[in-house]
């Protein structure tokens, strides 16, 4: 029953990770061997599956370096190569000035999502000993299943005055209560005992949290610091709501106004040159605002296999048995399995 | 039934020795034995003052934008002006959801809403289960992680590049229409062809969600005894049964318990997915719940009636969903957690 205990179990010693590595694959001696046709029928599924997943990125990034007539020429590869596109949009014009707004705001916005993720996650751990904190762990929880809509939302931040302002972009979504309780359970599966041994020995809560808690958990740091660069990275809507000062728009935004919806870029072209094909400089816009993402994607893999991420798929699935079944807790000693 | 959160390998000697520890929200080992509780509650307060240093910012943050907002509500009994602001504008009671129920465009965001979820349900639902399956049945480790590597990929795309990429590979000016244009059909343009538009949303959320949408079914296939397998294959069951008769067996309680939660989630579809095409398509075809609220409200200036709207549908909304967990439990699918 109680997977979601085991969510994002520490390995303090990193000795499954280092057996993964020599994982067994290949058939196991009770399996029967494939039929030839079976397998000729994966391998072509598997290719499939590949070229229609990677194609369009591909695509996308080729035709990008190529001239107008490649383009239009329906090329499936492009057979010109120039780089005009991208000296365009790196002129200093538009795509230039959201990219680094958009670079600010994923920077800061990472690291005050993980110091007050963390902060409120530690502060929730002892909810037996902590009078109120089993109250705001419910209060937390419960806003896993309702918004208060668009309109409310538009209107706080009307009344906040930060329309047109870049914490437009980072305050609302500043915490996640599901990024909170992923890290939260993390925490909990740390060895206690050395945890309390730092307090008896009169270490603060301060000092706990930042010399032993944060070091021995920066898997799940890692991990949600991704999820967080990467939705602020891709924030658009929160933009497109908040934010009408065309000078401060995220590249989102702009891949918005300029890619997807097409409208004239003539603020892009320096000057003095002729401009590239329109197709080609949006998607260098694509390239561009793909790629941070294509860099972190890699290291993110790695965890991906570890119960991290498992469990916090699941855990997405049931915010309301989660928040009733904490309203409904009492302060019951924990059950932990004895140890043989 | 249980599945229990393993990783795709082994689990670890601490797991194993120690035992799996069965419900423990509360800290084991942490205060409790050595700190009685017989003091009264100010006291403990006042001795774990630095905890509320760790509770009170995170704690202030959820009361102000998940709180506060809900109240903001009451423009929908309002006739909200900008100018005004919330506290002076008009009331006007329940004549902005009277106005809803005459309104056709609501109507028709409706009918979108359940025919996007419906085909939803019927195509997009099954596809990461049957590409686990498939996945599952190749046998080198490897070549399973580079293709995980591959469909995980576009999960973390945005909305905007996503619809941006499949506008150069199927929109007028790209490969599709140039292979059609050579096979004599011109012009066309699956991007913003309105009859064929609800197709194009399931593919695209197929596209991006298919391979994220696996770890789930992942995670409950690496549950099932291996033992199960190796007994049905002595006894002569080939892959094709051992697949129906053990794995996917194994599959139902996960299966089911998502499939009730998508229903539960059938007023929401993808919004900002939708917001990005509806120029391109017309509202006629794209026009769902969460857009009419945008467009009419945030654009159009009828604050209250699309305020209205968004209550209506985030109270049926909320309803369904708990309704849905309700009937999870019931049918005994609440092993998963």
């Amino acid at each position: 029953m109680a997977v979601i205990d085991q969510i994002a179990r520490p390995d303090v010693t990193g000795r499954a990770a280092r057996r993964s590595r020599g994982a067994p694959s290949g058939r196991p001696p009770w399996m029967d061997r494939p039929s030839p046709t079976m397998q000729a029928l994966k391998v072509v599924v598997i290719a499939v599956i590949v070229l229609v997943m990677l194609y369009p990125f591909l695509y996308v990034i080729m035709f990008s370096f190529a001239d107008g007539r490649s383009v239009t020429s329906g090329q499936l590869f492009p057979t010109s190569f120039s780089t005009a596109a991208y000296e365009s949009i790196f002129a200093g014009g538009v795509v230039t000035r959201s990219l680094m707004v958009t670079a600010g705001i994923t920077i800061v916005g990472t690291l005050l999502s993980l110091l007050f993720t963390s902060m409120l996650a530690y502060g929730l751990t002892r909810t037996r000993d902590v009078p109120f904190s089993k109250g705001a762990m419910v209060l937390v929880l419960c806003t896993m299943f309702f918004g208060a809509g668009i309109i409310p939302n538009y209107l706080l931040i009307k009344e906040l005055g930060l329309l047109d302002s870049y914490w437009a972009l980072i305050l609302p979504g500043l915490i996640s209560a599901f990024n909170m309780i992923v890290m939260r359970n993390f925490f909990m599966e740390l060895p206690q005992e050395l945890l309390e041994s730092a307090r008896i020995d009169g270490a603060s809560e301060f000092r706990i949290f930042g010399s032993i808690v944060l070091p021995l958990s920066k898997a799940v740091l890692a991990v949600i610091a991704l999820f967080y660069a990467v939705g602020y990275w891709n924030s658009f809507f929160n933009a497109l709501l908040y934010i009408n000062d065309t000078t401060k728009w995220p590249i989102q935004l702009v891949l918005n106004q300029y890619v997807v919806q097409g409208n004239a870029m003539s603020d892009l072209q320096a000057p003095d040159r002729p401009a590239p094909p329109a197709q080609t400089v949006q998607m260098a816009i694509v390239v561009v605002a793909t790629v941070p993402i294509l860099i972190v994607y890699p290291f993110a893999q790695r965890f991906f296999t570890k119960g991290v991420l498992t469990g916090a798929i699941k855990l997405s699935l049931i915010p309301i048995r989660r928040c009733r079944r904490y309203s409904s807790q009492n302060a019951e000693p924990p059950t932990k399995a004895p140890a043989p | 039934m249980s599945i229990e959160a393993r990783d795709t390998e082994a689990p670890s000697l601490e797991q194993a020795v120690a035992g799996v520890p069965e419900e423990s929200p509360t800290n084991p080992g942490a205060g409790g034995a050595s700190r009685p509780r017989t003091r009264s509650r100010w006291q403990r307060m006042k001795r774990e003052w630095q905890m509320y240093v760790f509770i009170v910012p995170g704690v202030a943050f959820f009361l102000l934008f998940a709180y506060v907002p809900l109240a903001g509500n009451v423009v929908a009994f309002q006739d909200y002006s900008a100018f005004r602001g919330v506290f002076d504008s008009q009331w006007v009671g329940l004549q902005n959801f009277a106005n809803l129920f005459t309104d056709d465009e609501v109507l028709r965001a409706v009918v979108n809403t359940l025919v996007i979820s419906f085909l939803q349900i019927v195509f997009a639902f099954p596809a990461p289960i049957i590409l686990a399956l498939f996945l599952n049945s190749l046998l080198g480790e490897r070549i399973k992680r580079i293709i995980q590597t591959v469909v995980y990929l576009p999960h973390f795309i945005s909305w905007v590049i996503v619809i941006a990429i499949w506008q150069k590979i199927l929109g007028g000016a790209g490969p599709i229409a140039q292979l059609f244009d050579m096979i004599g059909v011109e012009g066309v343009n699956l991007m913003t062809n309105p009859e064929t538009f609800k197709i194009l949303l399931v593919s695209q959320v197929i596209w991006k969600d298919v391979g994220w949408g696996t770890i789930i079914f992942f995670a409950a296939i690496s549950s099932i005894p291996t033992e199960l397998y190796e007994s049905a294959a002595t006894d002569g069951a080939g892959s094709w049964r051992r697949m129906w008769h053990i794995t996917l067996p194994g599959l139902v309680p996960v299966i089911s318990l998502l499939l009730i939660l998508t229903v539960g989630n059938v007023l929401t579809v993808g919004f900002e997915q939708l917001l990005l095409q509806q120029p391109a398509v017309g509202a006629n075809a794209a026009q769902v719940l969460d857009t009419f609220v945008y467009f009419r409200g945030i654009a159009g200036g009828d604050w209250g009636l699309s305020a209205a709207a968004g209550l209506l549908k985030g109270v049926i909304a909320t309803i369904l969903v708990i309704f849905a967990n309700r009937i999870a439990k019931r049918l005994g699918t609440g092993g998963i957690y």
